[in-house]
């Protein structure tokens, strides 16, 4: 089932071994996550043991194996961020999404995660909610951050419907 | 465009785009950095060709995206050339006003310039606000004048012939004595000198040869690298095509986050066109030098911007660290002589060889020439990324260019060098600020994160919170490292709860000295500096936690109570209402109070009194 | 041959190996755990140390990763050494407490127990140090590499891939034998072999004389697809002991 993925990267790569970590990236880009078939069937294609990408991909923050939700919201928690009110604002997001750093939400809609630092420092505390970074946050303005992505999923329920 | 095949080819090509330029002509000038892409700069480059267009200015004015400023806190910026009018926080709604007063009416819009939050004055110009004012930049300077899109723009800005220079008039040899001369040391963290990095490789014996760009900046609070890249590509590359010329690489790597997609497509792309230009590739500008460039990124490991853990990142495996008795510069990217800079220091070759080492070691201090970029982040007035040269005083940095403390509040210390270094006190301020000064208090340059820290920081909590970025950024292959942070960190979380005994602070002691003996690579051998440097200057602020069980900047949760104070409540709820546990009681109109057993210390109604009738004990 | 001077007296080693195995060579006995002469220096444990002395320069240093060099001078049981060791030794023990292994070691460098008021990290009843050699050993010795490292930090463990049972253990006991502390089991019950560990169970091959269940049918056909020589069945439809 991710033989077209697998088979896509194994060309761009060449099958080359030294760019497991490349194609690792490029299967979660298009599977939103690592699935444990897709690390298999790319384990016997380039003939090594799927024990050395179950390594990376535990390996590396990025990488995940289970399937990250819908909307993903990354709390910057590193140093300006953290001096800057960044635990205040973790704090409200799992409040009121009801779950810890790390977890999903059980209708896949959310996922919440730390980050350290994603470089726009100066904007501290940053949330970046898809790619989108809200610069200067406070945890007053979590739930209407919320408020507006959860709306945004269910139009493109809505869409996809 | 054909490919360049020679020096007099770049030349010519110069001088072209220098002549169809005016000076003349209105240029307007939109950071597109990630700090101001993030407060939608977009959409007023959007709302910036719209308005020209509906007044037919289109061919009289120009609109240029440019990478970051340094400014981010303002962002988005608009500098409008040739006058450099600078607006701040320019909201798409600005852009009609804009275009009507400066560019027709020739005047400034006051109410989008700069103002000082401290005095209140407004400046116009760009290079008069203070926060550029006190600084020098040779290396970032060029950012807000480059489309990091466009290889033209920086070719027009005399990009490309230090490069030239070296290939066709300069012998490897001369450029690397030229680069030890200058005594540029290594902008990654550690300071050390580039030129004998660049020597060793170059006498190692051996066919291929590489050079690496360390962009992986796991650094938190640290920014430059991502800011270079993204804003000024061709820098980077041409410093790194130089470099290989002299170690004589062929093939160099350009190793980014991906957590950095803009810095990833830039340099992409730069690396594209220069290629196109033949300023990469095959016998460049005619020199018989070949030389090419391969993108490759990183997943967000702290850890894997350690020099030997990255080679094993591009080789394929988990970026984990390796023993380092034999050095990369003689084995290193698959057993070859390899050199691995960081960014930053690629991005300061281009300048030694254009102004020689003679004009390079005069700026900065002793044995510390040049400039440092640093991240000036936390509780300033002014954040962003400034440059300024070596031995600038703290005070310098954080008052003149950062604007003192926001809110007016104390300052307390200012933490440098991320997760490696330390927090200095302000009995240091007037410390000059270098690679050796700051080994000397303690602390570390690191690649130039600048966090400073108000009264209401609390040292035990950065102490430990640093101890938690290593903990889960220590890649866990050696015992020191790895058992050792986390022991450091459970203590330092216990004295956060209050539970904190005497001999903590022997044990975090004794803990700090075996993992900076023992550790297997630098991260764990620099960890303890963020428990050190705070226990050498606040260790007052430890016994307090630990004696009387009290925060006293108000941040450890276990130790501190949130209380309304009932003269300054009026009874407007809105503490209530943002309370996610009901913690708050009241009825509206009368002063609230808070119920302690439900309280979780979050702190929101702190944030939304309007009356500062919410106290921290 | 290079010659290198350890605790003042003068001794050779080849060149390109490592201290610690040119110590082991000339019988000078340095503590390690994460060391395997079959195996390339990993560093980790960081037991092994000595002090050397090259040049100007005077370094505490693991000596399974340094590499000899003419005229280093060597030292391994200064009060420095001596400390770091202990301390190193410490934190191993609060991870292992359980194992008569590490215990022993432990008491022969004069701990008798953890240091009451640091906290015990690692599972409880695990004993895993993390050395990594059965990683190692399975990957680099054996060949299939059914295990690995996952995860960073203190969280870091061995495992089998996605922590399930893994299809291409073939059961040899090569990680078993390498573990410094005992705490991979494998058990032989009737026709049937299982290691705990890495939730693997696997079916044996019988003697063909005896009825002896004595070696995993997996391991079998691994080791005939890895040399492709037909005659080796033959040879495995018998136990050793009726060979
Ligand atoms: C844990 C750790 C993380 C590091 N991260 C980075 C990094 O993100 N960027 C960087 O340039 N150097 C980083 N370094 C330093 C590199 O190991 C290396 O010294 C540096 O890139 C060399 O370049 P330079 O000589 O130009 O400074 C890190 C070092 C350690 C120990
Ligand atoms: S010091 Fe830490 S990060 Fe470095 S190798 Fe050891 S465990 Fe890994
Ligand atoms: S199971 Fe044994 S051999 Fe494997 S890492 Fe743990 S202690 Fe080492
Ligand atoms: S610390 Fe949050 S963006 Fe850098
Ligand atoms: S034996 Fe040398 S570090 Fe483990």
């Amino acid at each position: 089932m991710y033989k077209d993925t697998i088979d896509r990267v194994m060309e761009k790569y060449q099958g080359n071994p030294q760019e497991i970590l490349e194609m690792l990236l490029d299967i979660q880009e298009e599977e939103k996550y690592l699935p444990k078939e897709a690390l298999s069937c790319l384990a016997e294609k380039l003939d090594i043991p799927v024990a050395r990408l179950y390594r990376i991909a535990k390996f590396y923050e990025a990488l995940s194996l289970k399937p990250m939700g819908d909307c993903q919201v990354h709390v910057c928690t590193g140093t300006a961020c953290h001096v800057r009110g960044a635990p205040r604002i973790l704090d409200e997001l799992s409040q009121q999404l009801g779950i810890k750093a790390g977890e999903v939400t059980p209708d896949q809609s959310f996922g919440l995660k730390t980050v350290s630092c994603v470089g726009a420092c100066a904007l501290g505390p940053v949330v970046v909610v898809n790619g989108e970074h809200h610069g200067d946050m406070s945890a007053l303005k979590v739930s209407k951050m919320l408020k507006q992505y959860a709306e945004e999923l269910k139009e493109k329920e809505k869409k996809q419907a | 465009m054909n490919r360049l095949t020679s020096k007099s080819d770049l030349e010519r090509l110069q001088k072209e785009l220098a002549s169809r330029k005016e000076p003349e002509r209105p240029v307007v000038t939109l950071c597109q950095g990630t700090g101001c892409r993030a407060y939608a700069s977009e959409k007023i480059h959007n709302a910036f060709k719209k308005e020209l267009a509906s007044r037919g200015l289109t061919d009289q004015v120009s609109v240029k995206s440019t990478g970051c400023h340094g400014f981010c806190e303002q962002g988005p910026i608009v500098v409008i050339l040739p006058d450099e009018i600078c607006y701040c926080r320019v909201k798409p709604e600005d852009i009609p006003e804009i275009v009507e007063t400066t560019l027709l009416e020739k005047k400034t819009v006051d109410r989008l310039l700069f103002t000082d939050p401290v005095s209140g004055e407004k400046f116009a110009r760009e290079s008069e606000i203070p926060f550029y004012k006190y600084q020098r930049r040779v290396i970032f300077g060029k950012n807000r004048l480059v489309d990091p899109q466009n290889i033209e723009d920086y070719i027009a800005l005399e990009g490309y012939s230090a490069l030239a220079h070296a290939l066709t008039e300069m012998s490897p040899d001369k450029v690397l004595l030229e680069v030890k001369k200058a005594n540029l040391r290594g902008r990654g963290g550690a300071g050390f000198p580039t030129g004998i990095k660049w020597e060793t490789t170059r006498n190692t014996p051996g066919e291929k040869k590489y050079v690496i760009v360390n962009a992986d900046e796991g650094d938190p609070g640290a920014y430059m690298d991502r800011s270079i890249l993204e804003g000024n590509p061709h820098l980077v590359l041409e410093g790194l095509a130089i470099g290989a010329y002299a170690v004589g690489a062929r093939e160099g790597y350009v190793f980014v986050r991906q957590e950095y997609p803009l810095a990833l497509e830039n340099i992409t792309e730069a690396v594209e066109q220069a290629r196109e230009y033949g300023l990469l590739g095959k016998n460049i500008l005619g020199s018989g030098f070949d030389f090419d460039v391969k993108v490759k990124r990183g997943a967000g490991a702290f850890v894997s911007g350690e020099s030997s853990a990255l080679i094993s990142a591009i080789e394929g495996s988990a970026g984990e660290p390796r023993p380092k008795h034999v050095n990369a510069a003689i084995s290193g990217l698959w057993g070859k002589p390899t050199s691995l800079n960081n960014v930053e220091t690629w991005a300061n070759v281009p300048l030694i060889m254009k102004e020689g080492s003679d004009w390079y070691s005069g700026l900065g201090s002793d044995n510390n020439p040049g400039t440092k970029i640093f991240s000036l982040v936390g509780k300033v007035n002014n954040t962003g990324l400034i440059e300024v040269p070596m031995g600038t005083p703290l005070r310098t940095i954080i008052y003149d260019i950062g604007g003192g403390i926001k809110e007016g509040k104390k300052f307390k210390a200012v933490q440098t060098g991320g997760p490696s270094g330390g927090c200095i006190p302000e009995e240091h301020l007037d410390v000059p600020v270098d690679f050796d000064r700051l080994n000397q208090m303690g602390s570390m340059m690191g690649s130039g994160g600048m966090i400073v820290m108000d009264e209401n920081s609390c040292m035990v909590d950065v102490a430990k919170y640093f101890m938690q970025f290593l903990m889960e950024e220590s890649c866990g292959k050696c015992t020191s490292c790895r058992e050792g942070i986390k022991k450091m960190h459970d203590i330092l979380e216990k004295i956060t709860l209050g539970e904190g005994c005497e001999t903590d602070l022997q044990q975090l002691e004794d803990l700090a000295w075996i993992i900076e003996n023992t550790s297997l690579c630098a991260l764990g051998s620099t960890a303890s500096n963020p428990v050190l440097s705070t226990l050498k200057y606040f260790r007052e602020e430890y016994e307090t936690h630990i004696k009387d069980k009290c925060c006293p900047a108000g941040v450890c949760k276990a130790l501190i109570r949130y209380t309304i104070e009932p003269e300054h409540c009026n009874g407007c709820g809105r503490c209530k209402k943002v309370c996610s546990v009901d913690a708050v009681e009241g009825n509206k109109g009368s002063p609230m109070t808070i119920n302690q057993e439900f309280c979780i210390r979050c702190g929101i109604c702190q944030e939304a009194c309007r009356f500062n009738a919410v106290l921290v004990e | 041959m290079i010659t290198l001077t350890i605790n003042g007296k003068k001794y050779e080693a080849q060149k390109g190996q490592n201290l610690l195995q040119a110590a082991i060579d000339n019988g000078i006995e340095i503590p390690h755990l994460c060391y395997h002469e079959k195996l390339p220096p990993y560093g980790g444990c960081r037991l092994c140390q000595v002090e050397v002395t090259k040049g100007e320069k005077v370094e505490l240093t693991t000596s399974c990763t340094y590499p000899v060099s003419q005229g280093i001078q060597v030292e391994t049981e200064t009060p420095r050494v001596q400390k770091a060791r202990r301390l190193v030794m410490e934190l191993i023990l609060t991870m292992a407490p359980d194992s008569p292994e590490i215990q022993q070691m432990a008491r022969k460098l004069g701990i008798e127990t953890i240091p009451g008021g640091f906290p015990s990290s690692g599972e409880k009843g695990d004993d895993c140090i993390k050395c990594g050699l059965c990683v190692r050993a399975c990957e680099e010795l054996v060949g299939p590499g059914s295990i690995t490292f996952s995860s960073k930090g203190p969280e870091r463990k061995v495992v089998p891939p996605f922590e399930e049972e893994p299809e291409s253990c073939i059961g040899c006991g090569t990680c078993v034998h390498v573990c410094p502390t005992g705490c991979i089991s494998m058990e032989d019950l009737g026709r049937k072999r299982k290691l705990e560990r890495w939730k693997r169970v696997l079916s044996m091959k019988v003697c063909n004389d005896c009825s002896s269940a004595y070696i995993p049918k997996a391991q079998v056909d691994y080791y005939l697809k890895r040399t492709g020589d037909p005659y080796l069945a033959e040879w495995f439809d018998l136990c050793p002991d009726c060979r």
